[in-house]
């Protein structure tokens, strides 16, 4: 076990070492994007919907309800950004991965390592995203503070699925359509800009079965200091994104060691 | 001494004690498996319905130098993936610093240096941060591995570029980064896949004569190579591979002695004439090749071959009488038809 620890730090130590080229021009993204969407949309767009009826939104205000929200599909949306390129650039563009498994360790510490580094980058970001809503006052609850492994959570829920994929790949050519009909339509559609119950009633177990929509149930109920009123609908959330997180991190070892080990 | 052509003079000290063991080995082919560092019996690799390397024997005995030569696609690489303890054996023995690749992979690759055929370096860090990282990947402690790069950095003659990024670097010094990284962990053997493919004459040689001082210094290098001049160079013994299967094996003279003549007497005749030759040219060497513009006669004493054409009154445009080489081995057993 300690030799596994060992050898997957080591690879984490890799990424570690190559996140510190851009480490400032990638925190001061990860502060500024909370900070524009929640002015355009929370304040902006929060100031029309909020002059309607007073009970849309059980009552909350638009940017308390979207900022947790925002929280877990930006966290999403970095989590299959860091699943994809880097993934597919150690197996065949740099190769890197390849050099790693020339020395004593092995496809599945590679694997787990790249995962353990895509969840502290999501540390970091949903860390900057919570502090912005404190900021903004956005936040109704010191609960809030759970967002930040829930929203790790959630990213991860994506991060083991998505390497998974991208170490079966060749090519980047993919990666396209994982975003376009997969990231995006989830950005949007899973409860992020408006509750659920608004779509049409064909498409909501959709939404009830993608990891987003429960990332997204989460945050939101910590955030507006909810989330202990119904433990069990908390259970079964948490509950499914880990079912995504162990289920994506068992495919993205097999598919790196079935990858590499030829 | 098994060494041939330049390098070889000063190189007598360091290698005597063990050509001598690669000797004895050598004269009879005993079972060597307590004693080889790599040990292969029928070596097998299949890829679903292809066979890259067919039932291959062969041993590698400590502080040799060994050469896989063959034409692309003959399995050498296949072969040094095996090793590497990277790529599953289909069928056969291997066993690699007396371990077995299949449960000992970590630990064998633990004392293996590893330098492939493309280059696997990290173009995002710079060159001293590639050898102090791929150090890590063994466990060894910051300290320890700042020391070890730093020494590299001097061995590769990269001190100049250490803070540089590896992106702009030459080929030459890319695989010289290489090379040294492959040395980080004090390897007790050295895998080079096609260490000098894609360089030029300087960058060959420079990296020709860092392997021949690993080579001093008792590391077993193991290389696998398409040019003869650096088989002949570098290597004791070698294999020549064709089509996934050992055709020949035994240090570059040998094979020569084997397989060609000492000497080769090229003639080349003006358009057209070549062909009304006809018979007059068999009876003066062991073997002749026709060529579509010259003939190659292989025989002991060129000169007198060229004399002898001469007195029989054929006028050669040009006549060329040089040493047999590995070249002439290598087209002789893998034929000359280009492989593609």
């Amino acid at each position: 076990m300690t030799a596994l620890v060992g050898t997957v730090g080591r690879v984490f130590e890799h990424r570690a070492l190559s996140y510190r080229r851009t480490w400032r021009s990638s925190i001061f993204t990860s502060f500024l994007s909370p900070v524009f969407f929640l002015a355009a949309m929370g304040l902006g767009l929060g100031g029309l919907v909020d002059a309607g009826p007073s009970d849309t939104l059980g009552g909350v205000p638009y940017i308390a309800f979207l900022a947790p929200g925002l929280l877990a599909a930006t966290v999403m949306q970095t989590a299959a950004f860091e699943s994809t390129f880097p993934v597919l650039g150690g197996l065949v563009w740099n190769r890197i991965f390849h050099a790693m498994h020339a020395t004593p360790i092995e496809p599945r510490d590679i694997a787990l390592g790249h995962l353990a580094w895509v969840a502290v980058r999501m540390t970091m970001i949903s860390t900057i995203f919570v502090a912005v809503i404190v900021a903004f006052g956005a936040a109704r609850s010191w609960e809030i503070v759970l967002g930040v492994p829930a929203a790790v959570l959630t990213g991860m829920a994506f991060a083991g699925p998505i390497s998974a994929f991208s170490a079966t790949q060749k090519t980047m050519e993919k990666f396209n359509a994982v975003f376009r009909f997969g990231v995006t339509p989830l950005f949007l559609f899973s409860g992020t800009f408006f509750p659920v119950d608004q779509l049409p009633i064909f498409l909501q177990p959709i939404a009830w079965v993608t990891p987003l929509y429960h990332g997204v149930a989460v945050t939101r109920a910590l955030s507006l200091g909810t989330a202990f009123d119904d433990p069990l609908a908390l259970v079964v959330h948490v509950g499914v994104l880990l079912v995504f997180v162990i289920g994506g991190a068992w495919l993205t070892v097999r598919a790196v060691e079935r990858r590499m080990i030829r | 001494m098994f060494l041939q052509g330049a390098g070889g003079d000063s190189g007598q000290v360091g290698v005597s004690a063990r050509s001598t063991v690669s000797d004895v080995r050598c004269a009879s082919m005993p079972d060597t498996s307590a004693t080889s560092l790599i040990h292969a019996r029928g070596l097998t690799k299949r890829f679903g319905a292809f066979t890259a390397v067919d039932a291959v024997d062969f041993d590698v005995a400590p502080g040799e130098a060994f050469g896989f030569l063959g034409p692309n696609g003959a399995g050498k690489t296949s072969t040094m993936r095996m090793i590497g303890g990277v790529s599953p054996v289909t069928e056969g023995t291997l066993t690699v610093l007396g371990l077995d690749p299949a449960r000992h992979g970590p630990q064998i690759r633990a004392r293996l240096g590893v330098a492939p055929q493309q280059d696997t370096l990290d173009n995002e860090l710079t060159v001293r941060e590639n050898l102090i990282i791929y150090g890590r990947y063994f466990g060894l402690s910051r300290p320890e591995v700042a020391r070890r790069a730093d020494e590299l950095l001097e061995f590769a003659q990269l001190t100049e570029r250490r803070n540089d990024q590896v992106e702009p670097l030459s080929g030459g010094m890319k695989r010289r980064l290489t090379i040294a990284r492959a040395l980080i962990n004090e390897p007790q053997l050295l895998l080079l896949d096609e260490p000098t493919t894609g360089l030029d004459p300087q960058a060959r040689h420079l990296l020709w004569d860092r392997l021949y001082r690993l080579k001093q210094q008792g590391v077993t290098l193991v290389l696998t190579t398409h040019y003869m001049d650096e088989a002949e160079q570098l290597c004791d013994r070698l294999v020549v591979m064709d089509k996934a299967k050992i055709v020949a094996e035994g240090s570059p003279r040998d094979l020569i002695e084997r397989y060609s003549s000492r000497e080769v007497t090229e003639l080349r005749f003006p358009g057209g004439v070549q062909e009304t030759l006809d018979g007059q040219l068999d009876d003066l060497a062991e073997r002749i090749e026709w060529l579509p513009d010259r003939v190659l006669l292989y025989a002991d004493d060129g000169e007198a071959v060229a004399v002898a054409a001469h007195e029989r009154g054929l006028r050669p445009e040009t006549v060329l009488v040089r040493r047999s080489t590995l070249e002439d081995v290598f087209l002789r057993l893998t034929g000359r038809t280009l492989i593609e």
